[in-house]
């Protein structure tokens, strides 16, 4: 079925539906990463942002029901250059285009991906309208003209856990928001670390990768007050990754800078962003964005490269930093951008990256088990 | 960590001559790093024996000995530079296994030389397979179970550990024979018996079978500080069982999620470092259930392989390159990638296309030899395409393969059963071969279900339903006919749909086709290979065509010139060319001139994004040359270097406007057609052998009678002696007759008096219309009838007389100013009875250029660009002829031992895969060491076995008698013996296969022969003569099958035992011509 993408630039590309009729709006960016379409899709973290893949056949293995990052998909649209319905792989369980339809998302294809690729690098990420019945350009580049910027909008709310949920059975285990009131509610409290998940659009995979670790996570509503965290003695305390841009998030740095220093701090992505503003730095708008699984970082400790999977458009200010005490601990080697923090004294740390992958590589699995570590001595 | 300052000298060793699984993917390799460590400022020593290479060109090094890539020569170059270091991982399995070799002999703890870039145990690790079984399991991975048995007790208690189903692999056998599956208790009885049977010392391998388990291979690379970075990820199309040099392969890989592909990364990761390779990269092979996910790790190559210079190519990521400078210190994120200039080297390339390799396989060249693909590699050469769908990709690739097909057939050359019952369909399916792809379109074309296609090849659906969508878009296509919509016309071309096929299918001539879709507007764009997939802006113009809406292409205004490379590589086409494109773009670029390379070719130089200013990575076809020449507009395009490839293009994009520079395209028709030709030779009054056309068997027979037997019949409008063979009498002419109908349909085919027992020239000049120089004269040293490309040759000729020379010489220019040759000639003479015959002219680059080159000192392909370029020799201060005071001897290398079956015998028809050089001023010495860099150990001692016919025993006595003179036992068949014995050199007899055992074959493998002299090879004296051949290949022992052969190996082991064979660089020898 006929489809146009329009840009807020005036740009349009004529493509085709394979998901049938639909509109979708949002802002389009792009991801580099040549497998895992499925956990993108899935992934909080892209909630309003209309991914185009790079790599130009997707579907090609089907979907499953074991690679999802949240319990729907988050995009509403997917765009990609060449749609595969006829999937392979033993662990597929269905088409991409049927899962799709059934989380009522706009699938579309035959465009020239890269160049809408190229465009997004050289003018930045931007506003979009697809649609199957809208086939005017200018009616459809007003409409993208009136999808809400994603700078000063408070995303998490959308996508932040509604209920608090443990983690059982690879699936949330919920419980009742009242049950937060005592640190009763820890069921291996003592064997495992006790952590909180501050949920601004948490990856099931860093709970998988956390839990792995040797964590019990409890996973808490974005807006959960520092003093419900502190009432549960957690060991350690997590800030997820999450979608949009981190300075209307007021509150969420607000109750960090109440809990830094309360118990040990990691934070991914979006949590990062938080943390640092919480300590005093700034976030800024990237031009079009980290989103692929080939990022370099240099560890500075270390001085290896990781490997790693990035997925952000907002980063902390490196020169805001610069003042405070906390050590730059990581950085990207393309182009010297702040990847890591940590506070020795307030036991904190956190990247912008994702250790967690999900899709990507897994060099940077080891950051869980430095802050089981972290948790240990801060427990001694 | 920065660049080691410790070492200063580095020597690294090259992979010798293209044998089948190692081609010159090499040079690529080698190249690429001696360009990388000069850049360093390390000097930079080279040996190898391959003339064919840019590697051994005299910049590419600082000292390049081209010498026999032996542990010997080895040691030799060892004590004579003293090198710091030495670099054994860019030089293919030959440089490995040389190095280890050396390492053995101590000599580098004696001259204080470090292995950099894996240590011996490293690469002991990855090759010995009960150390590499045992590394694997310490990391938790697997490689298949196997174990070894010689009885039934043994058979049983290893399949127990096993389980089934399990592979018998006989060990040791002629013929490959007595191997197969076993299912079950039952079925192993039988086929370990018949394997046990088979094999030579009662052995058989049991393994699990992992046959049908889809095949993954990763590219790794590693530094001084173990970062690890994956570069490509490849999938094979072809299943276990079919070796990865023969799979159809795919990058990036197609059908497994990221968690399973995160498995494999992760698992590559922990075998390099286990493996422990230091530096550079890695090629790590996984075995994956289908069913379940299981994996296996089928092998791991610590050293770039074929499949990095494919990694390369399909990424853009200089694998070879990097790996040397993190060979020398440097980690990954201190070196730039070049493609983007801003980011650096340590990341994992992303890539916004698919990436089809398609090897080329030449089974026509060796009728005798089953066209069944094993494990055992047996393509010549690749093909690589991109595309920005696999189905467009595949379809190019098909079209660059070299094989006259237009594509996924719909060309006219399907030869579609009548029914899923018709032409062995199944048995062609379920069975690897060359043509399978073709017979996955006949079932598809006949609607067999995917499923039911799968269960007999083994392929994954995926794969075989983007083949599906191909045909099913031909059956619309076709149904449209000449009302082609324009929707599904630009469907088409998105599907990889050339041209051709459309004309066929629409009964619309390809003209009409192009002219109808370029009204619609409907041309390619051009996109960039970045590593980025956009993320970055690349600097690099590495591009290639799509259908889509956006081009790349950044055309320049600059004057620019086009070279047409030569495809993948066969035999009769192989590196030689690809040299020569290279200096053209070199060329090129010293006169200011733009640089554009199409080639389709990933194992070349020519497709290094570094070697032209352009690389459009195209299949040569008539349409997408076009396209390429209509984006860019160039001054002209070259035709002649890349062989006949771009040759047969040349008539048609003449005819399309196409401004071809050099020699014209008439000049080249007027030396190929037979009548044009014949009146050049009547005006310049030159002699050609006598000849005719039949076009029946009648006329056949008439025009031999009127020449007189010996004659040379051969079909026309073929390569590399195709179908070409000697006939003797009439009895055998109607046989040879309908062979060469049958290779040229509806030709007309040629018959030659064949000039019997001649000497025989290859003559390769240089002219810009005006001026002519001699580049080289090479003497065969077999006699006529051997074709050129198989013949050992030598620079300069040792046996002809001096008026002949110059008499040769005066026809080469009269021909050249005839045909007003701008650039690079070729003739082949013939010498009989005191006359001179010219047997051939090809107005255009030959084989031998890069051998004439090496041996003289002067880039010939160099200078004929900047003639086409319109510079005069004078200009270029080359007038005079160079002629060495040294011997250079080429020398063929021959595929046999890949062949079953194969009769290893010289002829007409072209079969040699590579070529090497040995240099000496001793003629014998030369002779010496081009045999052992083509592989054969001369022996200077033991036994030879002189086997001849009778016309031939009076030529054989004077050699049976010299080796004897040198301390040789002689011993021949019994004829021959009693023969040798009158003629009082003494023989011992032994009997011919036919006659009973023991006999010769038995003595072949009791190593009771060092020296195999079978000549005379004709139809009546085949099978005892094949079983001796087969058993000298089988056992690696030296040979030679044509008497003036018999008389250069003679002159060799002279040499030898006279004194130890010296190394000297090539830069060396040149300066001996100045």
């Amino acid at each position: 079925m006929k489809a146009l993408l329009a840009l807020e630039d005036g740009r349009t590309f004529a493509c085709r539906s394979f998901t049938g009729p639909g509109e979708a709006s949002g802002e389009v960016v792009f991801n580099t990463s040549m497998t895992g379409y499925q956990e993108i899709l899935t992934d909080p973290s892209y909630y309003g942002q209309m991914v185009t893949m790079t790599y130009p056949l997707i579907g090609n293995y089907g979907v499953n029901s074991e690679d999802i990052e949240s319990n729907r998909i988050q995009v509403p649209a997917f765009i990609v250059k060449e749609y595969q319905d006829y999937p392979s792989n033993f662990r597929s369980k269905g088409t991409l285009a049927d899962y799709l339809i059934k989380g009522h998302v706009l699938g579309i294809e035959d465009l020239d991906t890269r160049a809408l690729t190229r465009h997004i690098r050289k003018s930045g990420a931007m506003r979009a309208a697809i649609s199957t019945s809208d086939l005017d350009p200018d009616s459809l580049v007003k409409k993208a003209r009136q999808v809400p910027a994603m700078q000063g909008s408070d995303l998490v709310a959308f996508v932040t856990t509604k209920k608090p949920y443990f983690w059982k059975y690879n699936q949330p285990d919920y419980v009742n928001a009242d049950s937060l009131s005592s640190n009763f509610v820890w069921r291996h409290r003592g064997k495992k670390f006790s952590v909180v998940a501050l949920d601004f659009g948490i990856k099931y995979n860093i709970i998988r990768c956390l839990e792995r670790a040797g964590c019990e996570v409890l996973t808490v509503p974005a807006k959960t007050s520092a003093k419900v965290i502190k009432g549960l003695q957690p060991d350690g305390i997590f800030l997820s990754n999450g979608p949009g841009d981190p300075e209307p998030v007021t509150y969420a740095v607000d109750t960090i800078k109440q809990l830094l220093g309360f118990a040990p701090i990691f934070g991914i992505c979006l949590g990062m962003q938080l943390l640092g503003m919480a300590m005093g730095g700034k976030t800024l708008k990237i031009k079009f964005g980290h989103r692929g699984a080939n990022q370099p970082v240099k560890n500075l400790a270390t001085g290896k490269v990781e490997i790693t999977a990035q997925n952000h458009g907002f980063a902390v200010d490196l020169n805001s930093l610069k003042d405070n005490a906390s050590a730059l601990t990581h950085i990207n080697l393309n182009e010297d951008s702040l990847e890591g923090i940590h506070d020795e004294a307030l036991k904190a740390f956190a990247v912008q990256y994702h250790p967690e992958a999900s899709p990507g590589p897994h060099d940077a699995a080891y950051l869980f088990n430095q802050f089981a570590k972290v948790m240990t001595h801060a427990k001694a | 960590m920065p660049k080691r300052n410790d070492i200063k000298k580095i020597l690294i060793i090259g992979a010798g001559p293209i044998i089948i699984s190692q081609a010159c993917e090499f040079d690529y390799s080698g190249t690429q790093a001696c360009k990388a460590l000069k850049e360093e400022g390390f000097e930079v020593i080279l040996i190898n024996s391959n003339p064919a290479t840019i590697m051994t060109d005299p910049e590419t090094a600082d000292r390049i000995y081209i010498e026999p890539v032996t542990p010997d020569t080895l040691c030799k170059v060892i004590r004579a530079e003293r090198p710091d270091a030495i670099l054994p991982t860019l030089g293919g399995q030959t440089a490995l296994n040389t190095a280890i070799e050396a390492a053995k002999t101590g000599i580098f703890e004696e001259y204080n030389v470090e292995m950099i870039g894996a240590s011996i145990e490293a690469i002991n690790k990855a090759e010995d397979r009960e150390l590499f079984r045992n590394a694997m399991n310490k990391i938790g991975l697997r490689i298949p179970k196997s174990g070894f048995a010689h009885n039934f007790a043994e058979v049983e208690a290893v399949a127990q550990k096993i389980g089934f189903p399990l592979i018998v692999r006989p060990s040791f056998t002629l013929g490959g024979t007595g191997g197969g599956v076993a299912y079950n208790a039952e079925e192993l009885n039988r086929v370990a018996k018949s394997g046990l049977d088979a094999s030579l010392i009662s052995q058989i391998q049991l393994e699990e079978s992992v046959l049908g388990w889809k095949e993954y291979e990763l590219e790794v690379m590693r530094d001084h500080a173990d970062n690890v970075v994956i570069i490509c990820s490849i999938e094979n199309v072809d299943a276990m069982g079919v070796h990865t040099g023969d799979s159809i392969t795919v990058a990036p890989i197609q059908t497994l999620s990221d968690k399973e592909y995160q498995v494999l990364r992760d698992a590559s990761i922990a075998i390099i470092r286990e493996i422990g390779v230091d530096t550079g990269g890695s090629n790590v092979q996984f075995a994956v259930n289908p069913e379940n996910g299981d994996i296996i790790v089928v092998e791991m190559n610590p050293r770039v392989s074929r499949s990095s210079a494919l990694a390369s190519k399909a990424t853009g990521f200089p694998i070879a390159k990097i790996a040397a400078k993190l060979a020398v210190g440097y980690t990954l994120d201190e070196i730039p990638n070049d493609i983007t200039g801003e980011t650096m080297a340590c990341f994992e390339p992303s890539i916004d296309y698919c990436v089809v390799k398609i090897p080329r396989w030449t089974f026509e060249k060796f009728p005798e030899a089953q066209d069944v693909l094993t494990t055992a590699m047996k393509s010549v050469g690749e093909t690589m395409a991109i595309g920005r769908t696999f189905k467009e990709a595949f379809q190019k690739g098909l079209r660059s393969l070299e094989i006259g097909r237009a594509g996924f057939g719909a060309d006219g050359k399907d030869h579609l059963p009548d029914s899923l019952a018709g032409n062995d369909l199944e048995y062609k399916l379920s069975t690897p071969n060359s043509q399978r792809l073709f017979y996955i379109k006949y079932a598809l074309k006949h609607n067999m279900p995917i499923t039911m296609l799968h269960e007999l090849t083994h392929i994954d659906p995926w794969f075989l339903h983007q083949m599906r969508q191909i045909v099913e878009l031909e059956n619309q296509i076709k149904l449209a006919g000449k009302n082609l919509p324009k929707n599904l016309l630009e469907k088409a071309k998105k599907y990889g749909f050339s041209d051709q096929q459309l004309a066929h299918l629409t009964k619309l001539t390809e003209k009409q086709v192009e002219q109808e879709r370029k009204d619609l507007g409907i041309v390619p764009v051009y996109k960039l290979v970045d590593t980025c997939a956009a993320e970055f802006r690349a600097v690099t113009p590495y591009y290639y065509s799509t259908y889509e809406s956006e081009c790349e292409a950044r055309v320049s205004d600059r004057k620019k010139v086009i070279i047409l490379g030569g495809g993948p590589n066969r035999i009769g086409q192989g590196i030689e060319f690809d040299y020569c494109c290279v200096h053209a773009s070199f060329a090129l670029k010293e006169e200011g001139v733009e640089s554009i390379m199409v080639n389709s070719n990933p194992e070349t130089v020519s497709t290094d994004y570094d070697t032209s200013d352009k690389l459009y990575f195209e299949p040569l076809t008539h349409e997408d040359v076009l396209h390429i020449v209509e984006k860019e507009k160039p001054f002209g395009v070259i035709v002649q270097f890349g062989g006949q490839t771009p040759l047969n293009l040349a008539t048609g994009l003449h005819k399309a406007g196409v401004p071809i520079i050099g020699t014209s395209p008439e000049s080249i028709d007027r030396a190929e057609d037979r009548d044009l030709f014949q009146a050049m030779m009547d005006k310049l009054g030159l002699l050609q052998p006598e000849n005719g056309i039949a076009h029946s068997y009648d006329e056949a027979l008439a025009v031999a009678r009127d020449i007189g037997y010996p004659v040379m019949v051969r079909p026309s409008f073929v390569l590399g002696g195709r179908a070409m063979k000697i006939v003797y009498d009439e009895n055998d002419l109607e046989e040879f007759f309908d062979l060469a109908v049958q290779a040229s349909p509806d030709k007309p085919v040629l018959i030659d008096k064949f000039l019997e027992e001649a000497f025989e020239l290859d003559v390769d000049a240089i002219s810009d219309g005006e001026t002519t120089v001699i580049g080289g004269m090479m003497e065969h040293i077999e006699e006529a009838g051997i074709h050129s490309g198989d013949s050992a040759c030598v620079l300069p000729p040792y046996s002809i007389a001096p008026q002949h020379i110059d008499e040769m010489a005066d026809a080469a220019k009269a021909i050249a100013k005839e045909l007003n040759v701008k650039g690079l000639m070729n003739i082949q003479f013939g010498i009989m009875n005191d006359k001179v015959y010219v047997i051939e002219v090809n107005p255009r680059a030959s084989r031998t250029i890069p051998f004439v080159s090496k041996a003289i000192g002067v880039p010939l392909a160099k200078l004929a660009t900047k003639v086409m370029l319109g510079k005069t020799l004078k200009e270029l201060g080359f007038t005079t002829q160079v002629i060495p005071a040294y011997y250079c001897v080429k020398e063929a290398v021959m595929p046999f031992d890949r062949f079953e079956n194969v009769d290893p015998v010289l002829g007409p028809e072209m079969k040699s895969t590579g070529e090497v050089m040995g240099i000496d001023k001793d003629l014998g010495a030369a002779v010496a060491k081009a045999q052992f860099a083509a592989g054969q150990k001369l022996p200077e001692s033991g036994t030879v076995f002189i086997s001849v016919q009778d016309k031939d025993k009076m030529a054989a006595l004077p050699v049976a008698k010299d080796f004897y003179d040198m301390g040789f036992t002689i011993m021949a068949t019994r004829g021959t013996a009693a023969f040798f014995e009158e003629n009082q050199v003494p023989a011992t007899p032994v009997k011919k296969v036919s006659a009973g055992r023991p006999h010769v074959v038995d003595a072949v493998k009791n190593k009771e022969i060092q020296l195999i002299l079978n000549t005379g090879a004709t139809s009546q004296t085949q099978r005892d003569g094949y079983e001796i051949r087969r058993a000298a290949i089988k056992y690696k022992i030296p040979y030679a099958t044509t008497t003036d052969g018999t008389r250069a190996i003679l002159s060799a082991i002279k040499a030898l035992k006279k004194e130890r064979l010296s190394v000297k660089p090539i830069q060396e020898y040149h300066k001996q011509n100045v």
